[in-house]
């Protein structure tokens, strides 16, 4: 099974990629499109015979200890 | 009494043998060069943990470096109170093991910063303990994620215990300007609680030789073997 993880910054956390992209938009005339932020998707191939906790737990124990730095990311597994 | 020292390499290190020459020619040495899939780590006093873009910096700089082999028995090193310095890059890999506080984000200009610094020491400890409080010291950074953050219970603890080694200054005591990457109180380089870990941005190895722009990089080895 392929599942995705959204990882970003967290909220309180100035995310400098995002306002400079939000400023190169704005440039282009997009001055719409505010609140820029820029995280990272991993993808991934999961073992399909797993259940639903195992992978569930599989994929916590990766994110904890190597995907996310939880002092400064979160993540989200999408699916 | 010898002072024996080693300097990790990983895949990307570039700032390596200017670890290894800084502690040859400042200590007594031997100084051991060590590849990151090494699993033992001979009995030394010190080892660094050099700059550079350890595993080309992917994922997140310094996390794919802090689950090395090596590191096993770089935190147990640690652990037995000896020193430990991590430069730049490795900075980032010492809170990427969780040996120190914080985390190293992207320089709040977004521009990667490659001058000479000032910064001075704020807390005593074994690594500064040669340098006077008013001396300001003229070391090169080069760095993309030096802007140091921590929540501010983490913050409240690096202050409550002394826990900051060196804060960026501009040389003349203004810190509002010297503030080159973003880092929260000005912070260049931190201790662990029992002081005998320091992660710190500037390369004090790029600042030691009369041909280089500076010498006050020689403070730090002086101050660990004082």
């Amino acid at each position: 099974m392929r599942l995705k993880i959204l990882i970003r910054l967290k909220n309180q956390i100035l995310e400098p990629q995002g306002k400079t992209i939000e400023q190169s938009l704005a440039n282009l005339g997009f001055k719409d499109l505010t609140n820029i932020r820029q995280g990272k998707l991993i993808e991934l191939d999961v073992p399909d015979n797993l259940k639903s906790e195992e992978k569930n737990k599989l994929i916590e124990s990766a994110c904890k200890k190597l995907l996310v730095n939880e002092i400064i990311e979160e993540y989200e597994v999408l699916g | 009494m010898t002072f024996k020292s080693a300097v990790i390499t990983f895949p990307g290190s570039n700032c390596d043998r200017d670890a290894v020459t800084y502690l040859e020619d400042l200590t007594s040495g031997p100084v051991y060069k060590i590849w990151h899939e090494e699993s033992t780590l001979p009995n030394v006093d010190l080892v660094i943990l050099p700059g550079g873009f350890s595993f080309g910096d992917y994922l997140r700089s310094g996390a794919m470096a802090s689950k090395s082999q090596i590191i096993k028995d770089v935190v147990k090193h640690a652990e037995s109170g000896k020193y430990l310095m991590g430069i730049c890059n490795g900075f980032q890999i010492l809170t990427e093991i969780g040996l120190l506080h914080g985390a190293l984000l992207q320089n709040n200009g977004l521009k990667f910063l490659g001058k000479n610094c000032f910064i001075k020491k704020r807390d005593e400890n074994q690594f500064n303990k040669s340098i006077s409080n008013e001396k300001i010291l003229e070391i090169p950074v080069a760095h993309n994620e030096g802007n140091f953050y921590c929540d501010e219970d983490t913050l409240k603890d690096l202050l409550d215990n002394e826990l900051i080694a060196f804060e960026y200054c501009d040389g003349q005591y203004s810190l509002d300007e010297a503030n080159i990457n973003g880092s929260l109180k000005n912070i260049a380089g931190i201790t662990n609680k029992k002081k005998n870990i320091l992660g710190l941005m500037p390369h004090p190895e790029r600042a030691y030789q009369k041909y280089h722009s500076s010498e006050d990089g020689k403070l730090i080895i002086e101050s660990i073997l004082s």
